[in-house]
């Protein structure tokens, strides 16, 4: 059994050499030192950009750092009294953060399981259902930039075909999509919407792939309807990866603010001035826009300070198995 | 009997609407939101090589004026390039730098996980999984810290390897488990067989090994490259001189002037920048579906 685990050719050979030349090198020795071998660059970029970075947050948020990130000045706990009680954009952040978070997870995570549903258990050709997922990706594969810049052009008031297709129906149609308040949060959650859809979509699809057809049979030939397929068999069955998308999701939204950042592009003020900077992009625009690196490492540790937590819930309740395959249907 | 079979009848006319509705609402919700999406895909290919603004989808006048920066000097409000050529090897230099860190890193990672036994393998994979889901991009100030402290910062192109480097770390946990997958994937006894006819440990590898992992090292390092052509936030914040931005952030800093924009022109550029990520994604649609890579992203 111990040779379940093969070892590389060239190491074997190079033992051989040594043994020819007469070493005396402790070979059981190298033998047990080589996956560590083998996998030491992998820590090494795991420090780097993982592990050492958590820490330098947390030591950062107890800084007043300014302008030179490398000249670090300690002051205690001063950048969290500023955030709870001086700063004044905090609490809007916030506000805009659950906002974000909730409404975009409702696309994510509940109107991709509609969609998923519909792709997977009416479209009966396969290629026709492939060629709509695909689709469905394009929001998620175009580079961050351009996908902002489709969006750019839909909405220009002048030259986009939104506001015309608004026109159309009879529907309010405002000047500016970009920088007025309600309509601005409302692009928001729609452009994030259409990136994360496909992200359960697929998972779902996957799940709904692996149900055993016979349930299908015998529901129809009991005289089930469409309808009750899908409540009474798909969506119980889903049950696991439902929860696993809408918990994987809240993380990945309550941390994201890369299109956000592409859309609303022009530097500091454009997206705090449309009501769209949510929690992480605002640290980010205090370390990168304000170089208050300090302060925005304080504004990042309670993102931080999430993530750690909902690693934890991630193992607490799907266990490493369901981490692995959350797609895998359980019936 | 009439009766009883024009009932029939009337109950078959009503199952067949019915399913005519059924599909008719299917299909309105799974393709009725899509149509924004696809109009601006087609409004992109449209403008590029129209000459006015194009109307919606339907292109203004044909030229292929706008695609003159490809040998011309481009000239964007206030900025003005002299040759998009620089920014493309810029994009280049990124996508393969990441890919240069990554892989072999996350192959001998991987190829350890799944054919080595030893202490701490078992916390090494739960390691990975948990950093796969802790969110990268909010360690991004901490990063700057170290790009400053190992002295990439500000360096030029250096800077941009540095760029590579914690893109390359960042995705190595992801990448280290799909080729983990690969390396499982492979039946032992495949191996052994080989050994039991008398291979050596050496040819093995070469001959049975490495022709099956070839082709998913090489899937893996291309979804790379393509994160690395598409990188925009950690090439946008830490490179900061204009000659070494990759088009990404090129493309951003124009979209950011808003006064005089050249729709023509940009659309063309972005056309040519999403040209490699189009053809990728075209051509290997369905191993990447099979990998479940899409899934793997973050989003």
């Amino acid at each position: 059994m111990s040779n379940i685990f093969s070892f590389p050719p060239f190491f074997e050979k190079f033992v051989r050499k040594l043994k020819e030349l007469k070493f005396k090198i402790p070979v059981r020795f190298l033998r047990k030192a080589l996956p560590y071998i083998f996998i030491l660059p992998f820590f090494g970029y795991i420090m780097l950009t993982w592990i050492a970075p958590v820490i330098i947050t947390i030591v950062l948020s107890f800084t007043k750092t300014q302008w030179t990130i490398t000249r670090m000045e300690f002051s205690g706990l001063e950048n969290y009294f500023r955030i709870f009680t001086r700063d004044i954009f905090v609490f809007s952040a916030l506000r805009v953060t659950v906002l974000y978070v909730s409404s975009v997870l409702m696309i994510n995570a509940f109107f991709s399981l509609l969609l998923a549903i519909l792709v997977t258990y009416f479209v009966r050709n396969e290629s026709v259902a492939a060629a709509i997922r695909l689709a469905w990706l394009i929001p998620r594969i175009t580079p961050a930039v351009i996908y902002a810049l489709l969006w750019r052009w839909f909405i220009d008031p002048r030259i986009g075909l939104l506001n015309k297709m608004l026109s159309m129906f009879n529907l309010p149609a405002p000047h500016d999509w970009l920088l007025t308040a309600p309509y601005s949060q409302i692009l928001m959650i729609v452009v994030n919407g259409y990136v994360g859809a496909s992200f359960g979509m697929i998972i779902y699809s996957a799940a709904i792939t692996s149900i055993p057809r016979e349930l299908f049979y015998a529901a129809s030939i009991d005289g089930a309807s469409d309808l009750q397929v899908i409540r009474h068999i798909i969506v119980p069955l889903l049950k696991w990866p439902i929860f696993f998308v809408t918990v994987w999701q809240t993380l990945s939204l309550i941390s994201s603010y890369e299109h956000i950042l592409a859309l609303w592009a022009g530097g500091a003020g454009v997206a705090r001035a449309a009501g769209v900077e949510v929690w992480a992009l605002y640290a980010y625009s205090r370390a990168f826009y304000s170089a208050e690196y300090g302060y925005g490492a304080a504004l990042s540790v309670f993102l931080v300070i999430i993530g750690l937590v909902f690693i934890v819930i991630f193992f607490k309740i799907f266990g490493f198995e369901r981490m692995m395959q959350p797609s895998k249907v359980e019936v | 009997m009439m009766n009883g079979n024009s009932s029939y009848k009337s109950k078959i006319r009503r199952a067949r609407i019915r399913r005519w509705i059924t599909i008719i609402v299917v299909y309105s919700i799974l393709l009725i939101p899509l149509t924004p999406i696809l109009l601006m895909v087609g409004w992109l290919v449209a403008q590029s090589i129209s000459k006015g603004p194009a109307i919606g989808i339907i292109p203004n006048g044909f030229t292929l004026e706008n695609f003159r920066f490809l040998w011309a000097p481009i000239r964007f409000g206030l900025s003005e390039y002299p040759n998009i050529w620089p920014l493309v090897m810029n994009s280049l230099l990124l996508a393969l730098g990441t890919t240069a860190f990554e892989i072999p890193v996350a192959a001998l990672a991987g190829y350890v996980l799944s054919r080595m036994e030893f202490r701490g393998r078992m916390a090494t994979m739960k390691l990975i999984v948990a950093l796969h889901a802790f969110p990268g991009v909010i360690l991004l100030i901490a990063l700057f810290y170290i790009l400053n402290r190992i002295g990439l910062y500000g360096k030029g192109l250096l800077t941009l390897l540095g760029v590579a480097l914690i893109k390359a770390g960042l995705g190595v946990p992801m990448d280290t488990w799909i080729l983990k997958g690969f390396f499982d994937g492979i039946p032992w006894e495949l191996e052994w067989a080989a050994m039991v006819d008398g291979s050596t440990r050496f040819q093995t590898w070469r001959k049975i090994l490495l022709p099956i992992v070839a082709p998913g090292i090489s899937a893996v390092a291309l979804f790379s490259f393509m994160g690395g052509w598409g990188e925009f936030l950690i090439a946008y914040t830490y490179i900061k001189r204009k000659e070494f931005y990759p088009l990404s952030v090129f493309l951003y800093s124009v979209i950011g002037e808003f006064v005089y924009v050249d729709w023509g022109l940009l659309a063309a550029v972005a056309l040519f920048y999403m040209l490699p990520v189009l053809i990728f994604y075209a051509l290997a649609q369905k191993t990447l579906l099979k990998l479940q890579l899409v899934g793997a992203v973050k989003g």
